[in-house]
């Protein structure tokens, strides 16, 4: 890499190969994108340089697996578009990787300078219409301009809190030439934020707060993750011997199979780990936003709990939850702080009151249904994940799940114990989103066993993306939970709307001919005992493969806090036992 | 209760986009807001005076400075700093006006009362030139109502603020920069008749 940028260090280049000369200087190996008229000078500049470009089918999947690389491999993910049409097919990934803060860069084709503002072929103000919807974005109409400008996206786009960053090429831009060098384009360095602090007066107030606190919590969010704080969090607990919940994307930061560990928190949270949350006297909430999805009514929140907040963003602080202590700033260097100043605890007085209260549950939890000849979806993701356990690559697999109820089904039933494991889409909850994010995740990690697992409506959303798979020659695998509807629409119709099934029934071709016709070897399964088979199966083999599990039609997500309930106000599971007793 | 905001800003294309997009993201309604060039360059200056309920003010200011093109955000809503307003107001004073012939002096006599100025005179108007807070604004132009004045256009700046006396810009010395506000100024204490106390605070008593 330094190479390519020393051979061509102060010589003249087109705007063009300067772009791909500064992708190649920020590290980049792989970009997801597709061409078009306005984009086409960069295109042709591609052969010159040492970046494998990804084709996809639709610029919404290039969107979603720079994500999804970057989501699995910490690092900026790039994805590009010709102006116009192609650019707004990135609005969707865009606020996707914004609204779960992930580190992006998409470069889109613009038209020349000289007709900007004129409705130009194929013109849009992608500036305009991103700017909601993207950390910073920019408009580059001078080649001069490409290399600082693309460099200062690679930074904002990784500071503080992460997220994309558009960058704008004019084709003029692209075509015209200047004088390149990859040092001279660095950026100024990143601007003090004047609102980060973690004050010593905040950080004494918030030990104090620690030390008295009889039922404490950790709230572990997707900051921790952010941050590279995991080590962190787990000396943290097991010093003061604290439970820890997670939120959604937070899974994996802190290990499932911890002794500590509570599991996921909120909306479809287990009740011992949302009931906690209401019992508990400080709430330690470690790069996460309060999210309505895990709070439920705010009104009825913790009312019993102080609270601490660790967290990079100041806006956040205080935006849904009152806090009592913020401390402001990245979390690992603020457990960094805090940890030598903690005494050791292990008072296991209230872990033992949590995991007491977990009995009832178990009664309920569905994998604890014996087989019963119905083939249930949180039986399939359960046996996925021991599948995995039992095969030794429990913490080398990585699933990316789609949106709707088998995505909550994963979040409960898949027991994720290493970070950077579980690709999920939680603040925009973008359907369509597995199939693409599994393929940039799989070319960011291609050791990992990539499995995607997607409900039979949001795989349809993208599938044409089955075809990069092959082209690329990944080894993906693919488990459609095939229930024959929008699964998690139904679920809300059966609860709030009187089982008015309005349009979420939903036909779907044959899955397993669609795969053959890619080329995907493919399997249909309707029994539980066939699920480990062919999930081994899967794994060992060479090529993409994809399952069509054809599980219950109306099972619904438990436990499950209605929009606007208290946290503990959870609608439970009907005791399965019962239920199948009478069919 | 209103809230009054300092940005500065890098002065480029898309800027005021961003700091309006902020707003309307926020649901927050922007009262007045103005924008011109600061001491620096490259950098300009806003003030934003925006409704929003009493706790907003911290969301905003960090919202601010999300926005890359932010350098700094100073909230002087209770800080004590002189705002002020420039307003146009255009009278009608012709002979067949309320007041006939008399108005011209009439109207000239109130402008001298409120410190405002009459920077044109036409047959049929007058435009007058004042600065001041918006309260004293508000007065001229409800005195002018009052007593049946033809209004015929009113054109105001919205609220620029500065704080009084010492104030040093951290991120701009973080970076390095001298700002004019390094070498202290000391401000002369003097009260200024015309000088009406800061009217945030007012509400708030
Ligand atoms: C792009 C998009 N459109 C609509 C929705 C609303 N939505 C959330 S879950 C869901 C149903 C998903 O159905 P399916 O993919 O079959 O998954 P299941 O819930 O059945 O597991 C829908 C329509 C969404 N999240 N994203
Ligand atoms: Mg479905």
């Amino acid at each position: 890499m330094t190479d390519t940028i020393d051979a061509i260090r102060n010589t003249t280049l087109t705007g063009s190969e300067i772009l791909w000369a500064t992708l190649v200087g920020e590290g980049v190996s792989t970009v997801f994108g597709y061409p078009g008229g306005a984009i086409l000078p960069i295109y042709d500049a591609l052969r010159k340089f040492p970046i494998h470009h990804v084709l996809v089918r639709h610029e919404q999947g290039a969107s979603h697996m720079a994500d999804g690389y970057a989501r699995a491999s910490g690092k900026v993910g790039v994805c590009m578009a010709t102006s116009g049409p192609g650019a707004t097919n990135l609005v969707t990934g865009l606020a996707t990787a914004m609204l779960d803060s992930i580190p992006m860069v998409a470069i889109t084709g613009q038209v020349s300078s000289k007709v900007l503002g004129s409705d130009a072929f194929q013109e849009v103000d992608i500036t305009g219409i991103t700017l909601p919807i993207t950390k910073h974005n920019f408009l580059v109409t001078r080649a001069e301009d490409i290399a600082p400008t693309v460099r200062l996206a690679f930074q904002i786009a990784q500071d503080g809190r992460p997220g994309p960053v558009l960058v704008d090429i004019t084709k003029d831009a692209q075509q015209a030439s200047c004088i390149f060098n990859f040092e001279d384009a660095a950026p100024p360095p990143a601007r003090p934020h004047p609102m980060l602090r973690a004050e010593s007066g905040a950080i004494l107030q918030a030990i104090e707060l620690i030390k008295n606190a009889k039922k404490p919590i950790i709230l572990a969010g997707h900051g921790i993750n952010q941050s590279g704080a995991e080590a962190e969090v787990i000396a943290f607990a097991e010093r003061m011997h604290i439970p820890v919940a997670s939120t959604l994307l937070g899974l994996g930061s802190f290990p499932a199979s911890h002794p500590l560990s509570l599991g996921m928190m909120g909306m479809h949270g287990e009740s011992w780990v949302n009931n906690a949350i209401q019992e508990a006297d400080l709430l330690l909430a470690f790069g996460m936003r309060f999210d309505d999805r895990v709070t439920g009514n705010l009104a009825s929140y913790a009312q019993n709990a102080k609270k601490i907040h660790i967290e990079i963003d100041p806006s956040e602080i205080n935006k849904n939850v009152k806090v009592d202590v913020a401390l402001i700033g990245d979390l690992r260097e603020v457990l960094q702080t805090l940890l030598p100043m903690l005494p050791a605890s292990n008072d296991a007085a209230w872990l033992k009151q949590i995991n007491a209260s977990k009995g009832q549950a178990a009664v309920r939890d569905i994998v604890n249904l014996p087989d019963n000849g119905h083939l249930y979806a949180a039986h399939v993701i359960h046996d996925i994940w021991r599948e995995a356990v039992a095969a030794g690559r429990e913490t080398e697999t990585i699933i990316v799940t789609d949106v709707g109820q088998h995505q909550m089904w994963e979040a409960q039933y898949f027991r994720h114990n290493a970070p950077r494991t579980l690709v999920t889409s939680g603040g925009l909850g973008t359907m369509g989103f597995a199939l693409p994010a599994a393929i940039g995740a799989k070319m960011a990690a291609p050791e990992k066993d990539v499995w995607v697992i997607a409900g039979d409506g949001g795989f349809q959303m993208t599938a044409a993306e089955l075809s990069t798979i092959v082209q690329e020659k990944l080894h993906i695998n693919i488990a459609v939970i095939n229930n024959g509807f929008l699964g998690m629409v139904r679920q809300w119709q059966e609860a709030f709307y009187d089982k008015n099934y309005s349009c979420s029934p939903i036909l779907s071709p044959d899955f397993v001919k669609l795969a053959d016709a890619h080329g995907i070897p493919a399997a249909h399964i309707t029994q539980r005992k066939e699920v480990t088979p062919i999930v081994t199966k899967a794994r060992t083999g060479s090529t993409p493969f994809l399952i069509n599990f054809a599980v219950e039609k109306e099972d619904g997500v438990y436990p499950m806090i209605a929009p606007g309930s208290a946290l503990h106000e959870m609608v439970r599971r009907p005791n399965p036992l019962i239920e199948t007793a009478e069919d | 209760m209103l809230h009054t905001f300092i940005a500065l800003v890098d002065d480029k294309p898309g800027v005021l986009t961003r700091v309006a997009s902020l707003f309307r993201r926020l649901s927050v309604n922007i009262v007045s807001l103005t924008v011109g060039e600061s001491e620096r360059d490259g950098v300009s200056r806003m003030t934003i005076v925006c409704e929003g309920a009493e706790n907003a003010a911290h969301r905003i200011r960090a919202s601010l400075y999300k926005l890359e093109v932010t350098r700094e955000v100073d909230e002087v809503s209770r800080a004590e700093a002189v705002i002020r307003e420039l307003c146009l107001i255009k009278v009608g004073a012709g002979p067949n006006s309320p007041h006939g012939v008399h108005s011209r002096t009439q109207i000239f006599e109130l402008a001298q009362v409120f410190r405002a100025r009459v920077v044109d005179l036409a047959p049929e108007s007058i435009m007058l030139e004042m600065t001041g807070s918006a309260s004293k604004i508000e007065g001229l132009l409800q005195v002018l109502r009052e007593s049946s004045y033809e209004v015929l256009e009113v054109s105001r700046t919205g609220r620029m603020a500065m704080r009084r006396g010492h104030h040093t810009s951290k991120v701009l010395k973080a970076l390095g920069t001298k700002t004019a506000a390094e070498t202290p100024v000391a401000y002369p204490v003097r009260p200024e008749e015309d000088d009406l106390p800061n009217q945030f605070e007012e509400e708030e008593a």
